[in-house]
């Protein structure tokens, strides 16, 4: 059984031939996969975000260029009546939807074949998993089409590495400062928004102008850090350390831009010193001295060294390994790897191969929709290619990919799943995917490859007596085996 | 399916009298014995809405200074706000909700707040959906200890309530039994496939279950009627009321929204969050639509995790604060009124200096309503429903009798 829990539920579900792969030694298959990086499996090509930012700064460009040329004869024709009601061409461009969609759809259908391919499946997971807990969601226009790029860029080179680094690299994620709104987060004593105030004094506003914009912070990122990333929302800070931590990562930007905001690679990372609050800030009882980007990266260090960040994390990867309520003991045992080795991931997650409640041969977790389409097109061999098949997947199944719908990430609980309209879809996907990718194969002797030891003798009997090859695949894809991870 | 005698008289007799629209002036008690004629929609607005955009306390004196470019104008201007009572307006995106206001179909609540007193979005939820003062302790919602002391339902597997989802939110988890609906149809699934299924799931009671109830729901949007697809922001809320409206269909419904958490950008009377609103508004109209002569003795209760702060932040937006407002429409609701013990907007007044400060407990309406509108004992609810809420006492007359 312990061959079929490592490639059942650390892994991604089983592709024909991997539980005997991993029957020598289920524990080293496992730690083999989690040193260093894990690059995307499969062939999809993926714009980093840099480009992909700066190809929506051209498109929105081009359709301000429509407009004008658009307005300028109407207006002298008729008025700005006619011009009101007659969408020219610039109406129906839509740069975020023109731009994003392609990449989009190019970062979901790399995900699903990268799943359904990897030979580091135990890896492959645990980048689901911190994408999950650094979520960006692309239900958010302005990052609809760069959501995906986190988890190949930050995650993807972290995951075997050090927390502080993989926490830094997320947090500077352009994706993640703009989905949590930190790019024009602005302390109230920095050059720019001084600069303001002294014009404003100086009455240079002339009658009729708008006032000017005041400039503050924008604590989304700094909460949502403390709250979602590293302490937990019980891990001991106040809404005056949020205000502070705040004020500590104004500055974290996004290149390009113009006038007083230009400056910085257009799309990447970018600190703009000219909307940093200078000073020396307080934070958790601790005082940072004024150090530009460094004061902010400062805390981060400290947070990813922090007892409660390690009591979170801890919770959180056993709750996703073992159960939706995580026993103490493998939360303890993990949250001690984590302080201990100051964070070193690959030592983390072997405290949780070590940790006997993992092993439980009682199957509890029942599988997200991802889980499911994942493990499906391993067990069937597909890899996809089309990425409008993945995109209906997941839609039908409540799990548009990358659209957790909050900064919280995908709840890991069975009861969040476990809806009777949700069953219902998996039924008629699974029957969907049984018609399309039958082959011919006995289904209880495809169960029997990628179940192992996991399924029952009367689900083989009842794939046995399936009136077809497809009724009996869709059957196996819907038993509670193969439901439950 | 289900087969409701004592309904299908009472819809008799509604058609017979030639009354189908006056029949919230029937009094309830005729149809106490069916234990069902009260409808109850719960909107949860996830992200926490601005409720000083929603409904702008246009004369607080310190409002326009806080919200500045945010604030929604006094009435009568271009783009104000629609006028409720000389203090309070809604946001000029909620013309159907103004238009129940003043059918007498609409209580506006402000400065609202569940018990939770911090700002995260996921324990605030938790708060409002859990019935309890913390965001740990239970793992059921408030709304399904409710329906857990009523009688059961008439249905097969009893359910009284529907999610308009994949899958139940906290507020409808419990032991009570509930169903779950999307709008997006679920096809034609062999019955065959699903008949050896269910032996499949034979000796697994928790699948068992969730299968059972598939099936059962499918029979019941089937008989709903249309099988449209219910498509965009209003396809919800129609799916819930046909739903509603099927024969022994489910008397509550839960429909959850997202998209309220405006830190950047978040516009005043047009804009983003206008946007949503204006969806909000339509959505309820639809469902007001498609209940029909339902809606007399319906409830729709619309709430948030909490509110936004006062002022405006440095992204033109409103970060996460406290007090909130909370709406209560339908043809069963005693409207037209705004129920607010206003604390103000000055310095002083704001929790933590920057929220509006709450003055309600969020509780004392919910109270109201499972017990002048579902009429469940006073007992369950103080100690079963909502347990350690003595503080919380229920309002009064929110309903008509």
């Amino acid at each position: 059984m312990q061959t079929e829990i490592a490639v059942l539920r650390f892994g991604l579900g089983a592709r024909p031939g991997e539980l005997v792969a991993a029957v020598g030694d289920p524990r080293a298959w496992l730690m083999a996969q989690i040193q260093g990086a894990v690059p995307l499996a499969g062939t999809t090509a993926l714009a980093p975000v840099a480009q992909i930012f700066t190809e929506l700064q051209a498109a929105r460009e081009q359709r301000q260029e429509m407009k004008r040329e658009a307005a300028t004869p109407t207006l002298n024709i008729t008025g700005p009546a006619l011009n009101a009601t007659t969408p020219g061409p610039a109406a129906a461009f839509n740069p975020i939807r023109a731009t994003y969609l392609p990449h989009y759809r190019a970062q979901v259908l790399a995900r699903a074949q990268s799943a359904a391919l990897t030979t580091r499946p135990f890896a492959e997971r645990l980048v689901h998993f911190w994408s999950n807990h650094f979520a960006v969601s692309a239900d958010k226009g302005t990052v609809f089409g760069v959501a995906g790029t986190l988890e190949n860029e930050a995650i993807r080179p972290h995951v075997g590495g050090r927390f502080v680094e993989l926490l830094t690299a997320a947090e500077q994620h352009p994706a993640m400062i703009a989905f949590l709104d930190n790019e024009q987060s602005v302390g109230s004593h920095s050059e720019l928004a001084l600069l303001a105030a002294r014009r404003t004094a100086q009455g240079s506003l002339g009658i009729g102008d708008k006032p000017r914009r005041e400039f503050g912070i924008n604590e989304n990122l700094a909460r949502e850090i403390l709250e979602l990333h590293t302490l937990g929302v019980n891990g001991g800070y106040t809404q005056r350390d949020v205000t502070s931590f705040a004020q500590i990562i104004t500055g974290w930007s996004v290149g390009g831009g113009n006038g007083r905001l230009a400056g910085g690679t257009p799309g990447s990372f970018y600190f703009r010193e000219n909307l940093h609050e200078p000073g020396a800030k307080t934070f958790l009882g601790k005082t940072y001295a004024e150090d530009g980007q460094r004061q902010g990266e400062a805390v981060l260090e400290d947070l990813a060294h922090h007892p409660a960040t390690a009591h979170f994390i801890a919770t959180k990867l056993v709750r996703h390994f073992v159960a939706d309520d995580p026993p103490a003991a493998a939360v303890d045992r993990v949250a001690r790897a984590f302080l201990n080795t100051g964070g070193d991931l690959p030592r983390v997650y072997a405290a949780l191969i070590e940790s006997p409640e993992a092993w439980n041969p009682r199957s509890t977790k029942f599988k997200t929709p991802e889980d499911f389409v994942f493990s499906t097109l391993r067990a069937l061999d597909v890899s996809p290619h089309q990425p409008e098949e993945m995109l209906r997947s997941f839609d039908l199944l409540g799990q548009r990919q990358y659209t957790p719908g909050s900064p919280a990430g995908w709840p890991d609980t069975s009861k969040s799943w476990d809806g009777s309209d949700a069953l219902m879809h998996r039924v008629l996907w699974a029957s969907r995917m049984a018609g399309r990718y039958e082959q011919g194969q006995g289904p209880a002797e495809l169960a029997a490859a990628c179940l192992g030891a996991y399924v029952r003798p009367e689900t083989l009997t009842a794939l046995r007596r399936a009136s077809s090859a497809s009724q009996g695949l869709a059957l196996m894809l819907m038993s509670p085996e193969f439901q439950r991870r | 399916m289900h087969c409701l005698p004592t309904k299908t008289t009472r819809r008799r007799f509604l058609v017979g009298t030639g009354a189908l629209a006056a029949s919230a002036a029937l009094p309830n008690v005729l149809f106490a014995h069916t234990g069902g004629s009260a409808r109850l929609v719960v909107v949860i607005l996830r992200g926490a809405l601005d409720g000083l955009a929603a409904v702008p306390p246009y004369a607080d004196p310190h409002y326009a200074g806080l919200h500045r470019e945010l604030a929604i104008f006094a009435p009568g201007v271009a783009d104000g706000a629609l006028a409720l009572d000389g203090t309070f307006g809604l946001h000029p995106s909620l013309a159907f909700l103004h238009e129940r206001y003043l059918g007498g179909e609409l209580l506006v609540f402000h400065a609202v707040a569940s018990p939770y007193r911090d700002r995260s979005h996921f324990d605030g939820q938790n708060v409002l959906e859990n019935g309890l003062a913390k965001p740990v302790g239970v793992a059921d919602g408030w709304l399904n200890r409710a329906l857990a002391a009523l009688p059961r339902g008439p249905g097969r597997g009893h359910e009284r309530a529907v999610a308009i989802s994949q899958n139940v939110p906290l507020i409808l988890r419990g032991d009570a039994p509930v169903i779950s609906k999307s709008p997006q149809a679920t096809g034609d699934v062999d019955d065959e496939l699903l008949t050896r299924l269910a032996d499949l799931y034979s000796k697994d009671d928790w699948l068992a279950a969730r299968l059972s109830e598939a099936m059962q729901t499918d029979k019941l949007a089937a008989e709903g009627g249309k099988p449209a697809p219910y498509n965009g922001v209003t396809g919800v809320a129609r799916m819930a009321a046909a739903l509603m409206r099927s024969d022994g269909g489910p008397e509550v419904a839960v429909i959850e929204a997202s998209g309220w958490d405006t830190h950047a950008n978040q516009g005043g009377a047009q804009g983003a969050l206008a946007q949503r609103l204006a969806g909000l508004d339509s959505s309820l109209r639809a469902l007001a639509d498609e209940l029909g002569p339902l809606w007399a003795q319906t409830a729709v209760l619309v709430v948030t995790e909490f509110g936004r702060t006062a002022a405006m932040n440095g992204t033109r937006g409103t970060d996460h604060g406290t007090g909130a407002c909370a709406f209560l429409a339908g043809g069963a609701v005693r409207g037209g009124r705004v129920i607010a013990d206003w604390p103000g907007l000055a310095g002083t007044a704001l929790l933590d200096n920057r929220d509006l400060r709450p003055t309600l407990d969020l509780r004392s309406v919910f109270k109201a309503v499972l017990d002048e509108h579902l009429r469940i004992d006073a007992k369950s609810i103080a100690s079963r429903i909502f347990p350690d809420s003595s503080g919380a006492r229920p309002l009064k007359g929110l309903l008509r009798a």
